[in-house]
């Protein structure tokens, strides 16, 4: 039996790379900017940009800028989510709707959509909704996917095994399709997830009114690198939550 | 084998695609057999004899190109899961459920009131030796101890009839044997009428009551041998002159069918433009 305690070593020094390589790069930047003589209007020093970080969370001054993205990621996800899993259901039932739409929706999905963003201020303004509808559109297609990919090739002894023992079309679908499918569809939902959230950071740098992306950009532009590289910061350490809790639900989903 | 026919089998066919298609396979030809209740029969032919195809039309699964099947005097056109369970040759345990709700699940389906359930999966499961397995996933199994979950569902069904698809084709050989030394101590229990495919001589010997031997592709019934010999069969029944004999013959008519079965197939493959 290779021991447990082994593999719990094994994990928690290659956390202790992970974590070593993160401080070199801050002690990289920290020398960079006092000792190498790069000028803070590229790279402000680390300490002022800890300040201004806690200036940002002590005063509140984030919050209406986070709502605004908060609430755009929310009605986007929940329109790439529905639309996803209940487009990817359908097109799953027919071998010949999976062989028509899986070929389309991927070439599709490999396309940079943030690239239709002009179009779809044009369509939606330069308010939230935008953000929503491309958020929306660029979550679908994974999400859509891999419902596909999980109900749609779902093992046939396991469907003929329950129809044989007198499964009717609810308990099929409760016990074995769900089951089977749903590892697969968790992951498309948490990748759709991922991708609505980057992008509608992404698109508020471009083109928008307010949230987060909107403020960094608006800070840069007025030549406030510090608290720039503060909301940075902030941003990444939102991304990195959101992601620990979708990942977090996506095992718990899965594990049944 | 007294009197009572459990399945009757007349003039069965079945063909896969349509005539002329590339797919087009004729899998079965005019098939008739009386299968009595309680006996166990074994279908053992060559590959693509269509023994496999004739245990899903009994089965309900596959509905035949011609001819009929009735069990238990009614009319088979869908599955029956009150008269007949399936032993599949691997993989259809459900994988996300432990072995106990695997052998529960089949009970939901088939509509078995929750008070029975627990019951009847724990006699299930201690008839085949998992009792103490319950709570294990089928990964977490052997191949042989898989194959004992999927027969502790079937049998935990209460059916007349079990179906049995190569159950044990992708066993080794010894797992094979212990396995089918206690699938007859377990028949001779229970009152079950079993059809039985396989591609092992030695195990149809060993289980059948009667081997139904098939010729080649479109497969039908050449003959058909009893083995006179009481359940449970005892282990060295397997060393005795009789079995030897009855092996021997089981080979015999085989072995032609087999032959013509390899012939055909390398003249498809040299008849085929080179790639």
């Amino acid at each position: 039996m290779r021991s447990r305690s082994d593999e719990r070593e094994g994990r928690l020094a290659s956390r202790a790379v992970q974590a070593a390589f993160l401080i070199a790069l801050i002690v990289l930047w920290y020398l960079a900017a006092t000792r190498w003589g790069v000028s803070p209007l590229l790279l402000p020093n680390p300490t002022t940009v800890l300040r201004d970080f806690w200036q940002i969370l002590r005063t509140g001054e984030f919050l209406g800028d986070l709502r605004v993205t908060l609430t755009e990621l929310a009605a986007a996800f929940a329109i790439a989510a529905s639309c996803g899993v209940v487009a990817g259901y359908l097109i799953s039932r027919s071998q010949y709707r999976i062989r028509v739409f899986e070929p389309l929706f991927a070439g599709i999905y490999s396309v940079p959509i943030i690239l239709f963003l002009p179009l779809y201020v044009l369509f939606f303004g330069l308010g939230p909704a935008s953000k929503i509808a491309l958020g929306a559109t660029i979550g679908f297609f994974p999400i859509a996917l891999n419902t596909i990919a999980g109900f749609g090739y779902v093992d046939k002894t396991l469907v003929i095994a329950a129809r044989s023992m007198g499964a009717s079309d609810v308990q099929l679908f409760r016990y074995v399709l769900l089951p089977a499918a749903l590892p697969v569809m968790l992951t498309g939902v948490r990748m759709g997830f991922t991708v609505a959230l980057l992008s509608i950071i992404g698109s508020e740098t471009i083109a928008s009114l307010a949230g987060l992306g909107h403020r960094i950009v608006y800070l840069a532009e007025g030549m406030e690198m510090a608290p720039m590289f503060a909301y940075i910061v902030f941003v990444v350490a939102i991304a990195g939550l959101l992601n620990m809790l979708v990942s977090t639900l996506e095992a718990r989903g899965s594990r049944r | 084998m007294t009197g009572e026919i459990a399945i009757r089998i007349r003039g069965v066919s079945h063909q896969f695609g349509e005539e002329g298609e590339a797919r087009h396979v004729r899998a079965l030809r005019d098939t008739s057999l009386d299968i009595a209740r309680g006996e166990l029969i074994c279908l053992i032919g060559p590959s693509g004899c269509g023994k496999s195809t004739l245990l899903n039309v009994i089965g309900g699964l596959i509905a035949p190109t011609t001819g009929a099947v009735d069990v238990f005097g009614r009319r088979v056109a869908a599955p029956m899961p009150r008269d007949i369970a399936f032993v599949f040759q691997e993989n259809a345990l459900f994988p996300w459920n432990t072995v106990f709700e695997n052998v529960n699940l089949g009970m939901i389906f088939q509509g078995v009131p929750r008070a029975e359930r627990e019951a009847r999966a724990q006699r299930a499961l201690e008839a085949v030796g998992l009792k103490d397995f319950a709570q294990h996933y089928p990964a977490q199994l052997s191949g042989g101890m898989r194959q004992r979950a999927a027969l502790a569902r079937a049998l935990s069904l209460e059916t007349g009839i079990l179906l049995m698809d190569e159950p044990f084709g992708a066993l080794d050989e010894q797992t094979r044997m212990i396995l089918g030394e206690d699938l007859s101590v377990l028949l001779a229990r229970a009152d079950k009428t079993i059809v039985f495919v396989t591609h092992s001589l030695g195990e149809a010997t060993f289980l059948a009551d009667r081997v139904a031997v098939f010729s080649a592709r479109p497969g039908t019934i050449k003959k058909i041998i009893a083995v006179d010999e009481p359940h449970p069969r005892r282990p060295d029944f397997v060393t005795s002159a009789k079995f030897t004999a009855i092996r021997n013959e089981l080979y015999a008519l085989l072995h032609d069918e087999i032959r013509k079965t390899v012939v055909e197939s390398s003249v498809n493959a040299a008849g085929r433009p080179a790639p």
